[in-house]
Parts: C-alpha cells; sequence; structure tokens
C-alpha cells in the first residue's frame, strides 16, 4: 500500500452542492428601502429560477486565469511562427469590419446582466449572471486586444487604427449596431433574455464563434481560432443561464404571447443580421475551396436547423408557446434556395468605396467552389464579380454608378440589412411614415412587435426603434469623395481610400478620393418616400422584380 | 475573363513586407491617450461604449418605451463636460482581473488550508468563534449587497471607462462576499457547533445591524450609478466595512488565537484601496469640472451627508460588537476617530466638505 502526499494532505472540503446554497442565501428582500427597479418589462417571474451550473467565484477566476494564459500564449507562438507571413490577406480584410462590431454586443451582454439581476426572485442565478458579465467583459477587451494586435503585425494596419471610430459611422456596421443594442433596450426581458441568451447565444454563437475560427484557420490565421473558442467555452453556462431564466418565465402562463413575440422577433432578426455578416465573411472572405468543406448554408442546417430548433425551440410547444415552424423554414429557404448570403456579398461589394477595408474580388477557384456547393449560382452572380474584377483599376467608374443593371437596395427599417431579396420586399405605414423592409416579419417587427400594444394587450415597457436608422440618409445628396472623408476613411496621405476592391498595395493601384469624386449618394427611401402613390407602386412592383446583371 | 490589378502570389501579410500610404498607422488614433503614449487598458477600453457625440453618427437605433436612448447622459443627477476624459488608475482591462482575483482567490484558499491543516480553528477562543458566526455571518451581506448594486450600476454609466470600473467594482465584492461565506462553511467542517444561518439571522433581526442594513438597502435603492458608487466607496466602506474589517476583525483575533481570519479579511481591504482610488479619480473629475463643477459638489454634498449620515449611525450602532471578545483589544472610540478621519482624507481629495458628525 503506498500514501501519496496528497491523500495525507487532503482535506474535507464544502462539497459544491452546498457551497452554491450558501452563496445563493447571501440575498434578502429589503424592507427599509424598496430595491430600485430601472428596467422596465412586461413579464412576470413569480418562480425562483435555479443555477444549473452550480459554480462559484472562487473555482470561476483561476479556471477563466487559465484560459486567458493558453490565449496569450498561443498569440506570443503565433508571432514566432511568423503567423503573418502566410496569413490570407483577404481573410484578414474583413476581420477590419467583423472586430469592429463585436467588442460592442459582447460588453452590452455584460451590461444587460443588470437588468435581468433584480427580475427574478431568488439570488441563485446571480451568480451565474455575476459571472456572465465578467466574460462578458472578458470578451470584450480579449477582442479589443487581438485587434490591436492585428494592426501591430499585419501588412496594412489601416482601417484597424480606426476601429471605434468606424465602427460609429460605417454603413454596414450599423447591423451589428441594432444586434448589441437588441441585447440592453427596451423590455428587460425581451432584450438580455431572450433576444441575448435564449437566441444569440443559445443558437447563433456556433456560427460566429465556430464557423468563423474554423475558416480563419483554413486562411492561415491561428490567432482568431485561439481567441474566440476561448469566448466560445464560456457560452454554455451564459445558455445554462438563459434558459434556466425561461423555464421560470414560462411558468407562469401570462407570459406566453410576449414569449412568442420575442422568440419569433429574436429568431428572425437574429437570422438576418448573423447569416449576413457571418455568412458573407465565412462564404466570401476565405481563400480556401476545399470541396469537402462544409458550407455556410450545410452549417446553418446543422446548428440551426438540427440542433437549435430540433432540441431547444421545439420542446417549448408542450409548455404552451407558439412556435413559429414556418419562420425557421423561411429562413432556410432564405440562405439555401434566395441566395441571401450571396447577395448581402454582392452588396458589400457594391458599395466598396464605403468600406474601411478592402475587399478582394472572386477568382475562378471561388466560381467553381460556389457553383459546386450553389448549383445555379455562376447563372446568377458570375457576371457581377466578373464586372467587378474588370472596374477594379482605379479609373474605372465605381460598379456602384457602372451601367451593369444592379439595383441599389433599400434597407430594412427593422434589421438595417439592405433588403436583398427583391420579391420579399415589403413596404408599410408606421405613425404616419412609409417604411421599407426585407421581409413580412420585419414589417410585423417594426410594426407591430415594437409597440405599446401586442395583439391587444398593453407593452408598455417594450423598445422603439429610434435615432437616424438609414445610414444612406446621413449623407443623401453627398458626394461620394466627401461622405468618404467625412466618415474618415482615408488614408494617412489625406486621399488613398482604406477601401479598396482588390489586395494590391502598389500605389499606382490605390484608389484616391478624386477616383470617387463626381458620384452622388442617394437615400433609396428619400426617394421612394417623394414619389407619388401611383409611381410608388410601380416602383415598388418593380424592385421586387429584381435585375439581371449585364456583362461588361 | 482578364485579371486587371495583379497581386504578387508571394507577398508576405506581415507588417512591413510593404511600404505604402497607411502601412505604419500602428496605433488606435480615435482618442486622446491621457499620457503621452495610449496605455493598454486605453487602446482596449476607450469608446467601445460609442457616444453620438462622438463617432455614432446614427445615434442610438433603439429606445426605451420613455424615450431613453441605449445610454444617456441624464441616468445620474451630476453633469460632466466630457465623460470620456476619465480613466481608471487601476487600468483594469480583462486581464489583469483574472489575475488578481486569481490570486487572491489562491492566497485565501493556502491559508484556510494550511490554517485548518494546523488545526488552528479548534484553537479559537469559544467566544470568539461565536463572534465570528454571528458578527463575521453578518457582516458578508454587507459586502454581498453593495456588489449586487455595483452590478446594476455597471450598465448605466455614460462611457466603457465609467461602467467597467462600476463592474470590477462589483466582481471584487461579491467574490469577496463569497470568500467570507465559504471561509465559514470550512470553519464549519472543523467546529461543528458552528451555526451557518445565525449570519443571516443577524443580519435580517439583530438590532445592532439594522442600520447597517439600512444603510446598504439604500445604495440598493437608488438608480443614480454615481450616487451609488459614491455611497459605496467614499461612505459605507470607510464608515461600516473598514470599521469592522480593519478596526474590528484585524485588531482583535489575534488575541483570540485566530491568525487566519484576518488573512482573509485582509483581501476586502486590498480590494477597497483600488476601488476608492478609481472612485476618488472619478469625483473628483466632477467636482473639478470647468462647466458643472459647483453644482456637481453640491449634489455629491447632498449624496454624502445623506449616506455618509446613515452609514454613521450605522457604525454607531455596531459599537457593543467591541465589547463582545473575552480579550478586548480594539477600543470603538479609537477605531471610528481613525475611520471619520479616513473619510475626511476621502472627502478632502475628492474636493467636498466633511461629513458632519
Ligand atoms: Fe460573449
Ligand atoms: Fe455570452
Amino acid at each position: 500500500m503506498s500514501l501519496s502526499l496528497h491523500s495525507i494532505t487532503q482535506q474535507k472540503g464544502i462539497p459544491i452542492a452546498e457551497a452554491t446554497r450558501r452563496i445563493a442565501d447571501l440575498g434578502w428582500t429589503p424592507t427599509y428601502v424598496k430595491e430600485a427597479m430601472t428596467f422596465p418589462t412586461d413579464y412576470k417571474i413569480s418562480k425562483h429560477p435555479k443555477d444549473p451550473m452550480k459554480q462559484v467565484l472562487r473555482s470561476y477566476f483561476p479556471m477563466q486565469e487559465e484560459k486567458d494564459n493558453r490565449v496569450y500564449g498561443a498569440l506570443d507562438a503565433a508571432l514566432r511562427g511568423d503567423m503573418f507571413r502566410n496569413v490570407e490577406q483577404r481573410w484578414v480584410e474583413w476581420m477590419k469590419l467583423f472586430l469592429a462590431i463585436i467588442p460592442f454586443p459582447e460588453i452590452s451582454a455584460a451590461r444587460s446582466m443588470a437588468m435581468l439581476g433584480r427580475l427574478a426572485p431568488g439570488d441563485e442565478l446571480r451568480t451565474g449572471f455575476t459571472m456572465q458579465m465578467v466574460d462578458e467583459f472578458r470578451h470584450s477587451t480579449i477582442q479589443m486586444n487581438l485587434k490591436k494586435w492585428y494592426m501591430e503585425n499585419y501588412i496594412d494596419p489601416a482601417g484597424f487604427d480606426i476601429t471605434e471610430a468606424a465602427f460609429g459611422k460605417c454603413y454596414a456596421t450599423t447591423i451589428g449596431r441594432q444586434f448589441g443594442e437588441a441585447f440592453l433596450t427596451g423590455d428587460a426581458v425581451t432584450a438580455a433574455n431572450i433576444y441575448l441568451q435564449v437566441v444569440a447565444e443559445s443558437a447563433f454563437t456556433n456560427t460566429l464563434f465556430v464557423a468563423m475560427p474554423s475558416e480563419a484557420a483554413r486562411n492561415g490565421d491561428y490567432a482568431l481560432p485561439t481567441v474566440f473558442l476561448s469566448v466560445q467555452s464560456d457560452e454554455s453556462r451564459h445558455i445554462g443561464n438563459g434558459h434556466s431564466f425561461l423555464m421560470s418565465v414560462l411558468n407562469n402562463p401570462d407570459n406566453h404571447l410576449l414569449l412568442e413575440r420575442d422568440i419569433r422577433y429574436a429568431f428572425w432578426q437574429n437570422h438576418g443580421i448573423v447569416d449576413a455578416a457571418v455568412g458573407t465573411i465565412v462564404e466570401y472572405g476565405t481563400k480556401h475551396r476545399d470541396k469537402k468543406k462544409e458550407s455556410y448554408a450545410e452549417l446553418w442546417h446543422r446548428w440551426i436547423y438540427e440542433d437549435y430548433y430540433r432540441t431547444y425551440m421545439l420542446p417549448l410547444e408542450k409548455y404552451g408557446i407558439k412556435i413559429h415552424h414556418d419562420d425557421v423554414h423561411a429562413a432556410w429557404d432564405r440562405i439555401v434556395k434566395e441566395g441571401y448570403v450571396h447577395k448581402v456579398a454582392q452588396f458589400f461589394s457594391a458599395g466598396w468605396w464605403a468600406n474601411f477595408w478592402r475587399l478582394e474580388g472572386l477568382d475562378e477557384y471561388d466560381f467553381e467552389w460556389f457553383e459546386y456547393k450553389y448549383p445555379g449560382w455562376y447563372n446568377e452572380y458570375g457576371a457581377w464579380w466578373e464586372n467587378y474584377r474588370k472596374l477594379s483599376k482605379p479609373g474605372s467608374v465605381p460598379i456602384t454608378f457602372a451601367d451593369t443593371g444592379y439595383v441599389y437596395p433599400h434597407r430594412c427599417w427593422s434589421n438595417l440589412v439592405p433588403c436583398v431579396i427583391r420579391d420579399q420586399f415589403t413596404t408599410d405605414v408606421v405613425d404616419g411614415e412609409l417604411y421599407t423592409y426585407g421581409h413580412e416579419i420585419d414589417r410585423w417587427t417594426h410594426k407591430e412587435a415594437f409597440a405599446g400594444e401586442y395583439q391587444g394587450r398593453p407593452t408598455p415597457a417594450m423598445g422603439r426603434f429610434s435615432g437616424k436608422r438609414q445610414w444612406e440618409e446621413l449623407y443623401d445628396g453627398w458626394d461620394v469623395a466627401d461622405a468618404i472623408k467625412d466618415m474618415g476613411f482615408v488614408r494617412p496621405d489625406g486621399k488613398t481610400l482604406m477601401a479598396q476592391p482588390h489586395l494590391s498595395l502598389e500605389e499606382k493601384d490605390m484608389w484616391t478620393l478624386d477616383h470617387v469624386r463626381g458620384y452622388t449618394i442617394k437615400a433609396p427611401i428619400k426617394i421612394l418616400r417623394d414619389l407619388s402613390p401611383a409611381d410608388r407602386e410601380k416602383h415598388i412592383a418593380d424592385y421586387k422584380k429584381g435585375f439581371t446583371i449585364k456583362r461588361l | 475573363m482578364n485579371i486587371q490589378v495583379k497581386v504578387d502570389e508571394d507577398v508576405s501579410g506581415a507588417a512591413g513586407a510593404k511600404t505604402f500610404p497607411g502601412s505604419d498607422s500602428r496605433r488606435y488614433n480615435y482618442f486622446e491617450p491621457k499620457g503621452r503614449k495610449a496605455t493598454h487598458y486605453e487602446d482596449v477600453t476607450v469608446d467601445v461604449q460609442p457616444d453620438p457625440e462622438r463617432y455614432l453618427a446614427q445615434g442610438w437605433i433603439i429606445a426605451f418605451a420613455n424615450g431613453d436612448p441605449t445610454y444617456s447622459k441624464d441616468w445620474t443627477k451630476v453633469k460632466s463636460s466630457n465623460w470620456h476624459a476619465y480613466r481608471a488608475p487601476d487600468q483594469e482591462w480583462e486581464r489583469t482581473h483574472y489575475q488578481r482575483q486569481s490570486t487572491i482567490i489562491g492566497t485565501t484558499q493556502n491559508i484556510i488550508q494550511n490554517g485548518r491543516r494546523s488545526g488552528a480553528p479548534d484553537r479559537f477562543d469559544k467566544q470568539w468563534v461565536k463572534i465570528l458566526q454571528d458578527h463575521l455571518g453578518a457582516y458578508k451581506h454587507v459586502e454581498y449587497g453593495l456588489g449586487t448594486a455595483l452590478m446594476h450600476a455597471q450598465r448605466l454609466g455614460y462611457t466603457q471607462m465609467v461602467n467597467n470600473v462600476l463592474l470590477t467594482n462589483c466582481s471584487y465584492k461579491i467574490r469577496f462576499a463569497q470568500d467570507i461565506t465559504l471561509y465559514l462553511g470550512e470553519l464549519n467542517l472543523d467546529l461543528p457547533a458552528l451555526d451557518l444561518s445565525a449570519g443571516k439571522t443577524h443580519w435580517l433581526e439583530d438590532p445592532l445591524w439594522q442600520d447597517a442594513r439600512a444603510a446598504v438597502e439604500g445604495v440598493m435603492g437608488t438608480n443614480d450609478y454615481i450616487e451609488q458608487t459614491l455611497a459605496t466607496n467614499v461612505c459605507i466602506e470607510p464608515l461600516i466595512c473598514e470599521l469592522f474589517r480593519s478596526g474590528f476583525i484585524m485588531q482583535d483575533a489575534a488575541a483570540q488565537n485566530d491568525f487566519i481570519t484576518p488573512s482573509v479579511i485582509a483581501a476586502g481591504e486590498a480590494d477597497y484601496e483600488r476601488n476608492l482610488v478609481n472612485c476618488v479619480e472619478l469625483l473628483s473629475m466632477l467636482v473639478a469640472d470647468p462647466a458643472h463643477g459647483a453644482e456637481n459638489r453640491s449634489i455629491l454634498t447632498n449624496w454624502l451627508q445623506e449616506h455618509g449620515g446613515r452609514a454613521l449611525a450605522a457604525a454607531r450602532q455596531l459599537q457593543p460588537l467591541w465589547s463582545l471578545p473575552v480579550n478586548k483589544r480594539a477600543r470603538f472610540d479609537e477605531v471610528l476617530a481613525v475611520q471619520l478621519a479616513r473619510v475626511d482624507s476621502i472627502t478632502t481629495a475628492i474636493g467636498l466638505d466633511p461629513l458632519a458628525r
């Protein structure tokens, strides 16, 4: 018999279940001063949520520090291994957009924990919310750090150097702002529980934090996977928090109508936003064209359809929640049949000069892969990308204004993604003003969900859409060159654009403000609102018919 | 199909591989660093929470039902000419936060383990064990209540820098509340007679603790995040928390044969030093504000008198604690005088008149 040192020195500790029970008992109901309830909700929660994860900060912090050590060690190793010598620039350029967006939703998730903390009775889940809050603080700053690291070590830092300023100004980051603000504004349960935890984290973090890293690795970038897989490893706890809170909400049948509304809104908008952004980056930002690799559509089917819809959403029906099966199928059809991702990518390239990253066109290897994964792709998009290449030389007409047949899209008032699937375009009048939408459910989201009443039931806590929601309105009537200068998307020489429609860094190939001067930005929504009713109807009918691209 | 712009396939993607416009722009250039050069903390923190007055061209695009935007300057009564000027003196970001929290946890656990291994809890004075059970047990709720108030506060600040110090302050308080809870639980393994539910009963019912509870609930009951950090760090920490931690536990424990508890409690003292410096920097910025300083000063003074007055009453109500140990060391009057001097030095640093006695 041998005695190990451990068995001699080991002491009895407190069992984890008891530790979490003791910690939950730290809370009490104030009697001298009522606890402040800053964040309104129309939900009623009377059942104590349980903490399924049973964790305490004593084990949490060392575990997270260890995760951090691995991340920072890997970044050092990547530099020692000269990662940037072989990285695909096509890929890293898109990280200027992605990493400009993502730290804000992350920190918004941290802030939103404040909104859930006091809503449910009992304190068991508050430790879970505390951990999630600190996790999201981790995610936000670790991503800011990664971006700084790219800026310091990648060949072209322009675009990384203005990142948070760009985030506030860009026509594309507006989609990410809609996503992040939705976590922390409006009805507290709608925002922090349903939109963030039940849908964004439980369904879409897989595409964000798993699909993206896999594609990064295929493009020689092994820094991003290190950071984002570390981020993703925290999500199971957040999903647990969300589910536990949801179970308390479900318990009261009075909440069921609101749950139906919010799951519908959140699912549809997450699809609209995440699939537009991540789909484009994963499919169009890669140089890797192995046909055995799963396409975004295939990944979506596995994660969103099989895992989330079938094992998370469907079981909610047995509690009496109406689940909109058609919405899930409609989202799937948009991705696989209606070219949602391809059409968004087309839009990004149509407005390339307003970007703060360089967007490379496609070549024959890309064409072949797209045609293999999405039969019929070349017929619909081939001519566009050939035109894009032809017009990538400075002095060409910017493709937006060239005679290609492309119709600059309206923007959806709900998710702020352009209405790229033309025959799903729709409009409505809300409070006397005309608005445009990418799909019927987006119209419903604005007019019916984001209102003071839902199906006859008062919803005084529901948020409202606000601000100058459409980027194009900011610059309506502006010269392209002036708009780019105003946004600050110009390199330090004061004339070369940050954006380029190719990857050449030869000065003779790079576009300057002079090359884009003389073209005027027009806000489609203003054009539409200014039309007579008859002309408007015709405009809408024409828009819904779509267009055919002419090969230049 | 001819490719118009040919890219050299061999071009490296590494910094310095080529010179072109912007090739050396390797710093975040959209904010003014506080010092000569931006610190790492500033790089990963500044402007992550946007502001329509800086770069947020479209403004906030979702509003609360009452019309409030996603973040509003109106969520505190005080005003600043430039909320973005604030930087946390402790420069905390995620990595330093996890490192510091883990180090504290490791140290605390070592102390408890070594103490228990040497059989120390059995040698604690019996009366002292009851004091730990009842009053350290009650005190942990002070820490927890402040932690939950700060969690609420970190949603409300106008910049990322302000909200992140509220967040780390919250994280330190809740960790420390858990440290004490688990420490008492571990003592209980060696001292089975120790009643772990007694602390909460004292917190809720013992007349000794009721003013303290009212003071903490006063912080949980306000919606103003600046008021919350002031009440926490300028009023309750020195007058209730430090008074109890260093003025009672740290000073008296050794005489009761307890060398473990002071080391566990010391972590809370170190946490407070950081949180205090962060808070003083913020409040003194508001008092020194060129446009709103005078008005801010009067608002902060009102809060100081309100929360400080409550905390001082709570401190006085705790006085009988100092008579409980068999081997008395600290004297309440002296300890309170030290803590009042502490409050005065804090208010002086901020630029406020002293707390009324
Ligand atoms: Fe996150
Ligand atoms: Fe998360």
